[in-house]
């Protein structure tokens, strides 16, 4: 089955060589886990300087600054497994770069069938 | 078919939902992959046994004849649910096609299928509270009004937090089965923590029927023999044996001591003050045993020591003759495998009964100078009694109030009182 691996962590406590060098260690286990055909989707996020949140209210589009919630620790990135289950996706999070400095949010992926983008299978 | 063989059948068959339910259920839920299908489709096998064996006598290998009888009630149940949901066809075509292979009723396939379900109800994704109440329901096979009932909660709250956590076990895929080596060691702790825990609900608690709290102690210590029972069977667990033989052997040295803790009036018995003679010498021999085979494995955890710990308590013919220098040996060691400032605080006290009450308080107020235990009782009320023993009765007065501001529990309270009384 697939989840979701969300990665939080605190973008201020990282310098920018440290995350460049955590872009390049995960983009290596993004490679590892294609080899172990587990990967489906990888990617890191811009910094949560550039979040654009957007509510829609009695027909009204509310457009503000920010993410969706303020928190001492950021949505980083994440990846898209497939994996046999939540202890198969707990050992992968465990690999990603910033499980030693942030959290590792697993969500499973409620699969609906039909919808389009099947390349996902 | 006469009524008394009736008769004979139905104490059969009330003898095996007894001895051989919750085995089963963990065989059903693996072949079915579906905690509540295996619950409905044992208890259909189970009804379905009253009406053959009356007619047909009872089968030779009854456990056998019910798992295959569950699974086949559990395959129609899906039959028609999938008229409705398409995507259990594919489930149920897998499930035909396994046509029952007899190694599947096997003892060993059985123990480890008992395993699969400690180690499912107990996985750490699901909220502590959750594992204590599923391992309860799903492996003790107690019903949810008696756990609400220990627990101090309705029955209601608790069908809720199963119902859920048998949820997230169907959705976030939490597998059922005995974790992979690598992470055992964790699992296992995990495991002996809810039945730890499970066991101090039993003994601690000064709160609630006090009936249905010793049967919670006992349905820990049959957890955990259950486990002590299990794990040698299975290779990958067998080098984790040793700390489970620790938990058992804690639980039995304490609960060795239960008539012993309270006076008639339900009063807190100290152990220095407790009648040994009171104490069960069955459980304290048995406890003793598993203790040493532990601790000479060399490979054993923090709950073999404080069962270590334990066992010398329980070998003193009186309080006097307590050991007390080697509790303070065994501390440090406990100190070197679980540090914690509570464990330090027990070891001030074991020094102050082998050394000297200044040497203890010393510890005491060092502990306490750190700030990490400013607000646990049991700091306060241990500095209380050694001030009281040292003559300082105003320090000693001090501390026992500060004591009986924290804490929470009437027994203890009462007790803090009698001493605050004796003082004046």
């Amino acid at each position: 089955m697939k989840y979701m691996l969300l990665v939080y962590y605190s973008e201020k406590e990282m310098s920018d060589s440290e995350r460049d060098r955590c872009y390049v260690d995960s983009a290596r286990l993004s490679c590892d886990l294609a080899a172990e055909g587990k990967f489906v989707d990888a990617s890191p996020l811009q910094l949560v300087d550039t979040a654009t949140s957007v509510r829609v209210r009695n027909g009204k589009t509310l457009v503000t600054d920010g993410p969706f919630a303020e928190t001492h620790e950021q949505l980083g990135g994440y990846y898209l497994i497939d994996a046999n289950d939540l202890d198969e996706a707990i050992g992968i999070a465990t690999r990603i770069p910033v499980a030693t400095l942030g959290t590792i949010e697993i969500r499973p992926v409620l699969e609906i069938p039909g919808l389009p983008g099947e390349k996902r299978q | 078919m006469n009524e008394a063989s009736n008769i004979n059948v139905r104490g059969t068959i009330d003898e095996l939902y007894r001895t051989e339910s919750r085995r089963i259920l963990s065989t059903l839920i693996r072949l079915l992959g579906d905690f509540d299908l295996a619950e409905e489709a044992m208890h259909d096998a189970f009804a379905a046994a009253m009406e053959k064996w009356a007619e047909e006598g009872i089968p030779a290998n009854p456990r056998a004849w019910l798992v295959s009888a569950g699974r086949f009630k559990g395959i129609d149940v899906m039959r028609r649910r999938s008229r409705i949901d398409e995507s259990g066809a594919e489930i149920i075509e897998h499930l035909e096609a396994d046509n029952g292979d007899p190694a599947e009723f096997a003892d060993r396939a059985v123990k480890d299928d008992e395993l699969r379900l400690i180690f499912t109800c107990c996985h750490p994704a699901l909220a502590p509270d959750a594992r204590i109440a599923l391992t309860l329901r799903e492996v003790c096979g107690l019903t949810t009004e008696e756990i609400a009932r220990a627990f101090l909660t309705t029955p209601s709250t608790l069908a809720q937090r199963i119902v859920r956590a048998k949820a997230k076990i169907r959705d976030a895929g939490i597998p059922y089965k005995i974790p992979s080596h690598d992470d055992l060691p964790g699992r296992l702790e995990a495991v002996l923590h809810v039945i730890y825990l499970v066991f101090n609900e039993g003994y601690s608690a000064s709160s609630g029927d006090s009936l249905t709290r010793a049967d919670l102690s006992g349905e820990a210590i049959r957890l955990g023999r259950l486990l002590l029972e299990l794990l040698p069977a299975n290779p990958q667990a067998a080098p984790f044996e040793p700390e489970v033989r620790g938990l058992v052997a804690l639980m039995l040295l304490q609960e060795s001591r239960r008539a012993a803790r309270s006076s008639a009036e339900g009063d807190l018995v100290l152990l220095e003050d407790q009648d040994r003679s009171l104490w069960n010498q069955e459980m304290i021999r048995e406890g003793t045993q598993l203790v040493r085979r532990a601790l000479a494995s060399q490979s054993f955890g923090a709950y073999t020591v404080q069962a270590a710990i334990a066992a010398v308590h329980a070998e003193a013919p009186a309080a006097a003759a307590t050991d007390w220098a080697q509790i303070v040996a065994l501390y440090d060691v406990l100190l070197q495998v679980a540090p914690s400032p509570v464990v330090e605080l027990n070891r001030a006290v074991a020094v102050a009964l082998s050394d000297s009450a200044e040497a203890g308080l010393q510890l005491i107020d060092g502990i306490l100078a750190r700030g990490e235990l400013s607000d646990y009782h049991l700091a306060h009320s241990a500095r209380a009694d050694l001030c009281r023993r040292m003559g300082r009765f105003a320090e000693a007065r001090e501390s026992y109030e500060r004591a009986l501001a924290l804490t929470k529990l009437e027994p203890e309270r009462r007790f803090l009182e009698r001493r605050l009384h004796d003082l004046a």
